[in-house]
């Protein structure tokens, strides 16, 4: 084959590339980057209870900074973050450790795997909706308590409260930790374990120097997906507390429901800003280039 | 590795999870049965399918069939529009080509981003520039931005593995590119195509978050659950909510049979 024709050809495989990728770059231009950027204009507009008026003002952001509102709302997002990432990462780490390395036969783990995975192609709001009965002042936990002789009144703190938010967050949530985690361990060769055994290394000896060490783009990944998907959250926070907890989320859609669109705006721009800087932090301590 | 100790342990921990996973379904699956008297929560007070006829007269519960029907056809468009599209940007991102890194990280950013952002965003874009806002425009595409990074990240892994020698083997014989791409490509990256489709279509008949700002005027099935929730009281939510799971199932159910039939029929051939 000739020089030229090669050449000729490379090129065109060069444009078959781009040709393949347009439609997804159209999508992503005109549903995110073009929504992002409009976002960031109407946050510097103006307002009165009436419309929306375009403009260059900062009082939007002045409004969101020195309000005390946002930042306890921050705080008490943040809360939920931490407390749900702890523990999705404790019960994703060991769900996902006794697949990878308890579970000989390759089509059981599968099918195990599968079996968690099955939920998470439900309605979500089905799945929170779902805990009411169990969580009720005449719920199912309640009566058992009850009939145990454990408690002698209902408990009122399980349905419409902290606890109940964080609850269905890590039933919503947990295998955001375990897809990924599983996936890096069982990319782990198991020369190494046998390798670290052999040297005379416990269990925990194992799992500290070799496991978790290898196991943490895994844990990033997941880490990230938690973390963003519990900061953007409005409508477990919403459904879960009974309206008597804050979160970022929900205070953009309350103003998005009056109306307020450039303090909307604002606040999802500074949401925005808090969401990547804390996905940077992670990206930094780990480096999960690896894992794609 | 590990002891006897720890087997049991994780083994039982595990069975706890898959009960905190499907504990709370099962539980409204088997009180959507309530009789027409019945309550939220137990104890049954008889059993019927009194919850169930109820869904179905529209004065009831709203629009239940108007939003079950928008909501299929919406996911039947996002799970053709994502199979199409990562299928396309998978095979295109094989080669490096200027902008591969930021398109990158424009798909992982996609899935990054809060989603009431995303749907503020087109809320906004729609109305300033005087469109209507619809299920079938603004919230199939807000839609997309999240079901198109999980297709394009499998199409990532898939490729990552993928054996390029069939490919160069079916050229060396004539094949032409779309020839080599029907014949050798697809048949090989079948059973991860109908994953994507799994993935596209659940997604989208269950997101709500990006939707809640773009569907417009008419309801999607989840907005009109999440309406039901806040002046529902009776079963009937249950009912429903009955009704969306073994839908799921069913979708689910296929892709896993597709799959699997894929993969007998490539074992039983003689050129697999």
């Amino acid at each position: 084959m000739n020089a030229g024709r090669a050449g000729g050809r490379r090129a065109r495989i060069g444009i078959a590339s781009y040709l393949q990728v347009a439609p997804l770059t159209a999508v992503f231009a005109l549903f995110l980057v073009v929504p992002i950027l409009t976002l960031i204009v109407v946050s510097f507009f103006d307002y009165d209870s009436v419309q929306v008026i375009p403009a260059f003002v900062l009082t939007n952001y002045h409004d969101v900074l020195s309000s005390e509102t946002t930042w306890r709302t921050y705080l008490s997002t943040f809360r939920f973050a931490l407390v749900v990432w702890a523990i999705t990462l404790l019960i994703g780490f060991w769900v996902a450790y006794y697949l990878a390395f308890f579970v000989r036969s390759k089509t059981l783990q599968t099918l195990l795997f599968l079996l968690c995975t099955i939920p998470f192609w439900t309605s979500n709001i089905i799945r929170m909706i779902s805990w009411v009965p169990f969580l009720g002042r005449n719920g199912l936990l309640n009566r058992a308590l009850l009939g145990m002789g454990l408690i002698h009144q209902p408990l009122e703190f399980l349905l419409f409260s902290d606890f109940a938010v964080v609850l269905v967050f890590v039933h919503l949530l947990t295998l955001f930790m375990v897809t990924p985690i599983f996936n890096t361990m069982m990319r782990i060769d198991r020369r190494l374990i046998e390798a670290a055994t052999d040297a005379g290394a416990r269990f925990w000896q194992v799992l500290f120097n070799v496991i978790i060490p290898l196991s943490k783009p895994g844990i990033a990944i997941g880490s990230i997906f938690v973390v963003t998907l519990v900061m953007g959250d409005f409508i477990t926070v919403r459904l879960m507390s009974g309206g008597q907890s804050a979160s970022v989320g929900l205070m953009i859609q309350s103003e998005i429901s009056l109306l307020q669109y450039p303090a909307a705006a604002a606040n999802a721009v500074v949401l925005l800003a808090v969401v990547l800087l804390m996905v940077g932090a992670i990206l930094r301590v780990v480096d999960i280039r690896k894992e794609l | 590795m590990g002891g006897g100790v720890a087997r049991v342990v994780l083994g039982s921990f595990f069975v706890l999870f898959v009960l905190f996973l499907y504990g709370p379904t099962l539980t409204i699956l088997v009180l959507s049965f309530q009789g027409p008297d019945g309550g939220l929560t137990f104890p049954m007070n008889g059993v019927s399918l009194h919850w169930f006829a109820n869904l179905f007269e529209t004065q009831a519960v709203g629009d239940f069939g108007g939003a079950l029907s928008r909501s299929l056809m919406l996911a039947g468009m996002v799970m053709l529009t994502t199979v199409v599209v990562s299928v396309a940007a998978g095979m295109g991102f094989r080669r490096r080509f200027a902008g591969s890194g930021a398109l990158f990280t424009l798909t992982v950013a996609s899935l990054i981003v809060p989603s009431i952002l995303v749907s503020l965003g087109i809320g906004l874009l729609f109305t300033l520039m005087g469109w209507d806002t619809a299920w079938y425009s603004s919230a199939f595409g807000a839609q997309l931005t999240w079901t198109l990074p999980f297709g394009v990240l499998i199409m990532f892994a898939v490729f990552n593995r993928f054996d390029r020698s069939w490919e160069e083997a079916a050229r060396d014989q004539g094949a032409t590119a779309w020839q080599s791409f029907r014949h050798v490509v697809l048949p090989i990256i079948a059973p991860s195509v109908i994953g994507i489709a799994l993935f596209g279509f659940t997604l989208s008949y269950d997101e709500f978050a990006r939707t809640l700002l773009t569907a417009g005027s008419d309801n999607t099935l989840p907005l009109e659950i999440f309406g039901m929730t806040t002046n529902i009281t009776t079963p009937v939510l249950y009912a429903l909510g009955t009704v969306t799971t073994l839908l799921s199932f069913t979708v689910i159910g296929l892709a896993l049979a597709g799959v699997a039939l894929l993969r007998r029929r490539r074992l039983g051939s003689p050129a697999g």
